[in-house]
């Protein structure tokens, strides 16, 4: 029968238990295929994606062994264009994006407003089964004979057409990352769908806990960006098997609009990446600082303004194609910079004076900050046309926006820290999580900051060989380096998970956090809440459980010492 | 209901204000077209939202004085567990590998569409298994 649901009444224990009882049926294989529970799929996306992360990052390995001496042997040329191309593809595609809208957002996004599921529960499996069979498209490029895509992660035309990338490989490519596409959309739709209609009583929009209005505006920001790339992938796919002439000189086409389509998509992609992290990392700072957000409302409308704006940057990447209103791109990606400047004050004014718990998940949040400032402030260089002229597909750009998701992989593990507990009810280990996060932090600036120096040095970026040059070689070891001391600090996760698997029961709510979903048990039973609180401000569960520090209606604050606050 | 409008048409009308600039100041179509259908996409659903919110009656989750009992009723019917979803996954990806594979190809991806179409539907009229 289908459930039809009764909202769970505020202070009735176990009152609906008997409703349950029978969802405990399927197991294993059964309940991977069939189940519609958003913790359920949210779960499955989670492991896939880092499965993803996993694969993307060995790749990521073997380019930087073969760069570590100018004329590497470990792989040849061709081979090398296949790995940097899957090795973008994979982090972007498969890894970055379904881990933020598809793994946490499913999981923890309708246990922070209150809701039963998502607000189509079906329309979320299939989204997962899109995204999952998209994935296996892609990466079995590589078992065909022509190899898999090789033409960049951006599959720039005419490099991206027939002759010159025949085969079957970019044609998986192709394939794969529509249904990819569409299974964000669905996500999409579906975030949308439950953020508007399915919140708890009380649970006014601006009462939403910061990382749920995060992935509201990502949602938007999905269904404004992916439909074009999928139509640009259906365009591309056409210019290479039925004749047309989209992209191509010789039928009349405009090969440049090919950047212009995957970079409206390609542009507001970064942002459906980063704003996530943004949302995590906020949680976890106010939570770890025992405070509430600092300038709450800011951070909605600093999220809103670079999601606005991200629509207006896209040719910032094709500055020098030289047919791009260079005033009009430089102004709006400089502007962006205010926004997130916004944000970068708020996470420093949540912690000012805070009670600072350095746990993992904090200390991912502290990397994450002081990464992505490294990285949006190289980023503003090169939103300015004359340094991006000196700098464009140097590795000063790989360099760039490696800080920047080398930050969001720093925020993806503090999610999983922070959420891990309520979503598993174990605890991580925190010594080995503390291990993880030094080796992650220094390895990202040792792999980084040796490529900012070579990029300006004039070092290409998609290079193979590069000149016999001393200071070249030594720049290129030390950022090898880097690499290695990341990929030990993703074992070191993988070995956290094997030590406290089942170990240590977490609780309701372990951290003493704020927002909706710690007020259930961990993990969460079907359908999420037996009962819910009073719901007055951003912070329920906090106010619940320290009836004497309540946060006041619409957030403003009966006692104005809240941050001296003993915490019991 | 109005909050959620308003976020939509604010963002329809930043959009339609960065398209008119762009569209004025630059001889380039694509980045144009795209940023107005940006602006619908914020003014269709938020201005539908808007409509609605000035005819129905204010929602226990818009009121900031609610309590969890005004809420009491029915949420909504949310399906079981179904194995659909994952049929249709199965059609969308034959008919991709179509794509490169071969086109006969298209015929498991149309059958495995099909049936799950028939049986998802099926399953929506009668209640799926919990």
């Amino acid at each position: 029968m289908t459930d039809v649901l009764p909202r769970p009444v505020e202070h009735v224990e176990h009152g609906h238990e008997e409703l349950h009882e029978e969802h405990q049926g399927r197991t294993g294989i059964l309940n991977w295929l069939t189940s519609t529970d958003h913790k359920v799929i949210g779960m499955s996306y989670t492991v896939t994606s880092v499965i993803m992360l996993i694969i993307g990052g060995a790749f990521a390995e073997i380019i930087r062994a073969q760069l570590s001496t100018p004329n590497g042997s470990l792989v040849s040329l061709a081979q090398y264009n296949e790995l940097f191309t899957m090795h973008g593809s994979v982090m972007i595609y498969l890894f970055a994006g379904p881990f933020a809208f598809g793994a946490l957002a499913n999981i923890i996004v309708p246990l922070q407003i209150g809701a039963p599921d998502m607000a189509f529960p079906r329309l979320n499996a299939l989204s997962y089964w899109l995204y999952l069979f998209g994935s296996l498209t892609l990466l079995s490029g590589f078992f065909t004979a022509g190899g898999a895509a090789s033409f960049g992660w951006v599959a720039y035309a005419p490099l991206s057409n027939s002759l010159n990338t025949p085969g079957s490989g970019a044609d998986l490519w192709i394939g794969g990352l529509l249904l990819t596409g569409f299974s964000a959309i669905f996500t999409g739709v579906n975030l949308c769908a439950t953020i508007f209609y399915l919140r708890a009583p009380g649970m006014t929009m601006f009462r939403m806990p910061i990382f749920t209005w995060n992935m509201l505006v990502t949602a938007i920001l999905i269904l404004l960006a992916f439909p074009v790339l999928t139509a640009g992938l259906i365009m591309l796919y056409c210019d290479r098997h039925f004749g047309t002439h989209i992209f191509s000189v010789a039928g009349g086409g405009v090969p440049v609009l090919w950047q212009h389509i995957f970079w409206f998509w390609g542009h507001p992609e970064v942002y459906i990446l980063a704003l996530p992290f943004f949302g995590m990392v906020t949680e976890i700072i106010a939570v770890f600082s025992r405070k509430p957000v600092f300038g709450y409302k800011g951070m909605i409308f600093a999220t809103l303004g670079i999601a606005a704006l991200s629509l207006g940057v896209w040719a910032h990447h094709m500055y020098t194609t030289g047919v791009v209103l260079l005033p009009f791109f430089a102004i709006m990606s400089l502007l962006i910079a205010v926004p997130t400047g916004i944000k970068m004050f708020n996470w420093i004014g949540t912690m000012w004076r805070g009670e600072i718990w350095f746990s993992t998940a904090m200390l991912m949040a502290v990397g994450f900050l002081i990464t992505f400032l490294i990285g949006g402030l190289t980023g503003i260089f090169l939103a300015s046309p004359p340094l991006d002229f000196f700098t464009h597909d140097t590795y000063f750009v790989v360099a760039h926006f490696h800080s920047i998701v080398m930050a969001l992989v720093m925020g993806a593990f503090g999610g999983l820290y922070y959420w891990g507990p309520k979503i598993t009810g174990y605890m991580l280990n925190e010594t080995i999580g503390k291990i993880q996060f030094w080796f992650l932090f220094i390895g990202t600036q040792v792999f980084t900051i040796p490529g900012y120096i070579l990029g300006l040095d004039g070092m290409p970026r998609r290079v193979a060989l590069y000149p016999h040059d001393p200071q070249w070689q030594t720049l290129n070891q030390i950022s090898t380096l880097g690499a290695i001391l990341i990929g030990i600090s993703t074992i070191a996760f993988v070995v956290n998970i094997a030590m406290s698997w089942k170990k240590h029961p977490a609780g309701d709510n372990p951290w003493d956090a704020h927002t909706l979903e710690w007020f259930t048990t961990s993990p969460p039973p079907h359908h999420n809440y037996y009962r819910l609180p009073q719901i007055r401000s951003e912070r329920p569960t906090w106010d619940y459980n320290h009836p004497e520090h309540k946060t006041a209606a619409h957030g403003h604050h009966e006692e104005h010492h809240d941050q001296e606050v003993p915490v019991s | 209901m109005k909050v959620e409008a308003k976020i939509l048409i604010g963002l329809g009308a930043f959009f339609g204000s960065m398209f008119a600039v762009y569209w004025y100041f630059s001889n380039e179509d694509a980045g144009g077209v795209m940023m107005f259908g940006g602006m619908l996409l914020g003014f269709l659903p938020g201005g539908y939202y808007y409509w609605w919110s000035r005819r129905m009656k204010p929602r226990p989750e818009d009121n900031p004085y609610a309590t969890q009992a005004q809420g009491a009723g029915v949420v909504g019917s949310f399906p079981g567990t179904s194995i659909w979803p994952f049929t249709l996954g199965a059609g969308c990806f034959f008919m991709v590998l179509a794509l490169v594979f071969g086109i006969w190809l298209v015929i498991p991806a149309i059958a495995l569409v099909f049936w799950a179409l028939v049986g998802g539907t099926a399953e929506g009229r009668r209640g799926g298994k919990v």
